[in-house]
């Protein structure tokens, strides 16, 4: 599998806070990769780096070639970052959502697209005119992944889906993670909170503190880790 | 810690006194006439600062707060006979009164709404005064050249010894005025009030949940700097020896901001440069071309590119030359 | 009666010029989250372009005003994009301090260039009345009515079926969210200026007939627009359509039918509408209340 993503020491700062310190990680092609991490340790941050809404210094390449630019021109690369807090145009409807998504795509037709998200995300169709702000919490997450599906990206990158999710709505969007690379192949940077669901998902991980990589492995390493386990397994 | 604080604000007050006493000495009357304006904005705008630059609510109709403190001094002198000195207060109080009425139901205000209220209560203050002729002489308005109330009209007041033609007395009494309503309102946002002031522009939420009566201080903002304006606008009925309806026009209230754009938060500097600036602007405007439409031209480029030049007005600039000069202080010192 | 009715078709075309001008303004504000103080001025250029193509230089109507509204596009855009943009981040203040900069400029410009003598414009309706259910209707009043109300469509169709209408929408309300999904929201601003330059401009070219063309043309419709805006909600498009041609209506019928109230008086009647609205409801009637998120 051939390496799509690369961030080799990237810094990133808020002002005059720096938050990255020189994280350095990799996404292969067709992975599930997580980033875990304590609160503030710099995994929204990482996330902005990569779709360029933060500034940031250090390299980061994308399908080989340097990955620059602002928020618009990740997108047009492929790359579509779900962000922290959803990021719903709540006071458009669902379906204009959705075409939202596709705009960096020139077809004219979308309707395929949508029928395509439809399969994944069935109530899609009945609440197609339904202001997204109208939706619930875990809807409007859900639409925000079939949103960013909308663009076909080859990376998707996805900021705290569990965020102020019941649990039960949090397993079904894994698991739509989960089918979606397994039936189609789409590779996921994934930031999680909650790090149990992240591990069952994901195939590697890295866990960030202080806004650097501290250990890094595969899911089932990661698992048997004792300060892995203590920290954010819980056990 | 505290006494140190103090020392650059003390010596540049003590320095534009000194400025401002000697000056008339060196300059020709029509200057020290023209100084005597720019003391008068430089009132208005330290108002308008307290209101502007402290709690960020803006203020597109502080002219009409003038026009309130001129027309007070204008019909207390021509109709009741009063002395244009007992007028300046009173015509603050009234205006002050007035702001702090406004400052009550515009509470529920903020930013652009607050902005274009404002703005329209500047744009209708002409016509309100027209409608109240009995009070305000209408469209005609109050002259009051050569009324024995005006000190100094036709002949030189004796002050401290010294004889003073009109200009120089009025360029005396608006300095002195202004440079005490400097004191007042340096002090004023120094302590307790200054900070919840300050707390209001930046959150109000966060204000809110730290105490801070938000109703109060808005409202206390306005009225001051209302009052301010009062005073100030009390100074130019004086100054003009006339009012009418057109003599506070909106383009005055629009200048009053740009004053304190321009002159930046808060430094003494910063306000007078703010002051300079909007008294001469039409001038140096007119000096550069004639035609009609061209000093407008000219005016509104150079208010463009001062937003782009010194964002934070002339204050932003002393206080970068500050910055700078603390540092080359503390790494030749220490 | 006829004459109730008339006053109620004048003023719906007096509102629709402010109807326009007020779109304008909320078209602005949802975008950039700016009052452009300098509208009308931008509006008087425009108007003063179109009057130069047709008497100076012999064009059409038609053509001049098509031509015009391109040039006043592209005019609205280049300001934001030069002088708007890079203040963006500043406070309010500078950027209502840049807008009053260029209201001042602007009109000195118009000054310069054309001199301040007040000038009769030919109206590109014909003259004279028609009949409609037994009332004379002046053509230039239908002709306005229509102008505008056609503006208005096309801007709709636009906002809610095209995909750069889209793009507009969601740069307005999102910024960051539409970033994220590729819109250049820059210049998605930008062509909300440039809408907004239009917008001015058709509220300008339909006013210069009945209202003469000067430097201070638009400074009472400026203002008039603003009441407009603030009575349907400075964020709301339809608001300010409903605010514009009920203000209108409103104006009118308050002109003819209450006697104290003179032409004169027509300003600080609206005024004082845009005064009480912000002091009873600033939301105006279409706008949200916002709700303060702690």
């Amino acid at each position: 599998m051939s390496s799509l993503l690369e961030l080799e020491d990237v810094e990133a700062r808020y002002g005059p806070v720096q938050a990255l310190h020189g994280v350095t990680l990799e996404v292969a092609e067709g992975e599930i990769v997580a980033v875990l991490g304590a609160n503030g340790a710099g995994k929204t941050t990482t996330l902005r780096s990569v779709s360029g809404t933060v500034r940031r210094s250090g390299r980061i390449s994308f399908a080989g070639k340097p990955l620059r630019g602002g928020p618009e021109a990740v997108a047009r690369a492929g790359i579509a970052h779900v962000p922290e807090g959803r990021g719903t145009f709540t006071e458009l409807t669902v379906q204009e959502n959705l075409r939202l998504g596709a705009y960096t795509r020139r077809e004219r037709s979308l309707k395929g697209d949508i029928d395509r998200i439809a399969h994944w995300f069935p109530w899609i169709h009945e609440r197609a005119r339904q202001p997204a702000g109208t939706l619930s919490g875990g809807e409007q997450q859900m639409l925000a992944v079939a949103r960013a599906l909308m663009a076909r990206p080859r990376l998707l990158l996805l900021d705290e889906p569990s965020l102020g999710l019941a649990p039960m709505i949090v397993r079904e969007i894994f698991r739509i993670v989960r089918e979606l690379n397994e039936r189609e192949g789409l590779t996921v940077l994934v930031v999680e909170q909650d790090a149990r669901i992240a591990l069952q998902t994901a195939a590697r991980a890295y866990v960030l503190e202080v806004g650097r990589v501290a250990i890094t492995g595969t899911s089932e390493e990661l698992q048997e880790n004792e300060s892995v386990r203590r920290s954010y397994l819980g056990y | 810690m505290r006494l140190r604080g103090l020392v650059v604000p003390v010596v540049s007050f003590a320095v534009l006194a000194v400025v401002v006493a000697v000056l008339p000495s060196f300059v020709s009357e029509f200057r020290a006439q023209q100084f005597a304006y720019v003391a008068i904005y430089l009132i208005a705008i330290i108002g308008l600062n307290v209101l502007t630059g402290y709690t960020g609510q803006i203020s597109l109709g502080h002219g009409a707060f003038m026009a309130v403190g001129g027309y007070t001094s204008a019909i207390l002198m021509a109709d009741h006979g009063v002395k244009d000195i007992w007028t300046i207060p009173l015509a603050g109080l009234v205006a002050g009164a007035a702001g702090y009425l406004f400052g009550i139901p515009a509470l529920r205000l903020s930013g652009l709404y607050l902005a274009l209220a404002t703005f329209a209560i500047a744009v209708s203050m002409p016509a309100v005064i027209k409608r109240f002729e009995g009070f305000t002489g209408g469209g005609t308005g109050i002259n009051l050249f050569g009324i024995p109330e005006l000190t100094a009209s036709l002949t030189p007041v004796s002050v401290l010894g010294k004889e003073l033609s009109f200009n120089d007395w009025l360029y005396y009494l608006s300095w002195s005025i202004a440079l005490v309503g400097y004191v007042i309102a340096w002090l004023l946002l120094r302590g307790r009030t200054g900070l919840a002031l300050r707390a209001v522009r930046d959150s109000e939420t966060a204000a809110q949940s730290s105490g801070v009566s938000l109703a109060r201080y808005k409202t206390l903002a306005f009225g001051v700097s209302a009052a301010y304006a009062g005073v100030a606008g009390s100074l130019f009925a004086i100054a003009t020896t006339y009012v009418n309806p057109d003599t506070f026009p909106v383009a005055l209230s629009i200048l009053l901001l740009v004053g304190v754009v321009v002159g930046g938060l808060g430094s003494l500097a910063g306000l007078v440069a703010g002051a300079v600036f909007i008294y001469f602007l039409p001038t140096w405007s007119q000096a550069v071309s004639k035609s009609p439409g061209a000093p407008s031209v000219v005016s509104g480029a150079l208010l463009i590119a001062l937003m782009f030049v010194l964002p934070m007005g002339v204050a932003g600039l002393v206080e970068r030359f500050r910055l700078l000069t603390r540092r080359v202080y503390h790494r030749s010192g220490s | 009666m006829a004459d109730f009715v008339q006053q109620v078709v004048a003023g719906l075309a007096s509102g629709s010029i402010y109807a326009s001008l007020a779109l304008a303004l909320v078209l602005i504000h949802r975008a950039t989250g700016v009052i452009n103080f300098a509208q009308g001025e931008m509006a008087t250029l425009s108007t003063y372009i179109a009057w130069t193509l047709t008497t100076n230089h012999g064009w059409n109507y038609w053509p001049a005003f098509a031509f015009t509204l391109a040039v006043s596009f592209l005019g609205g855009a280049a300001i934001h994009q030069t002088v708007i943009r890079p203040n963006e981040k500043g406070s309010l203040l500078r950027v209502v301090i840049v807008t009053i900069g260029l209201l001042i400029l602007i009109n000195g410009l118009v000054t310069l260039i054309w001199g301040g003598e007040v000038r009769a414009v030919p109206s590109p309706f014909p003259s004279g009345t028609t009949e409609i259910a037994g009332v004379a209707i002046t053509t230039q009043d239908i002709g306005t009515i229509l102008v505008v109300v056609a503006t208005v469509v096309v801007l709709w169709l636009m906002f809610q079926y095209t995909k750069i209408g889209l793009a507009m929408r969601a740069a307005a309300v999102n910024p960051a969210e539409a970033r994220l999904v590729g819109v250049r929201v820059t210049w998605m601003l930008s062509l909300g200026w440039g809408l907004a330059a239009v917008l001015g401009a058709i509220a300008g070219m339909l006013a210069a007939p009945s209202v003469f063309l000067d430097p201070n043309l638009m400074a009472a419709i400026l203002i008039y627009a603003f009441a407009a805006a603030v009575l349907g909600g400075i964020d709301s498009p339809v608001g300010a359509v409903v605010g514009g041609l009920t203000l209108g209506v409103g104006l009118n019928l308050i002109g003819a039918y209450v006697d104290f109230v003179g032409a004169d008086l027509r300003l600080p009647v609206a005024l004082l509408v845009i005064l009480v609205v912000l002091l009873v409801r600033p939301a105006g009637i279409f706008g949200r209340e916002e709700v303060r998120r702690v």
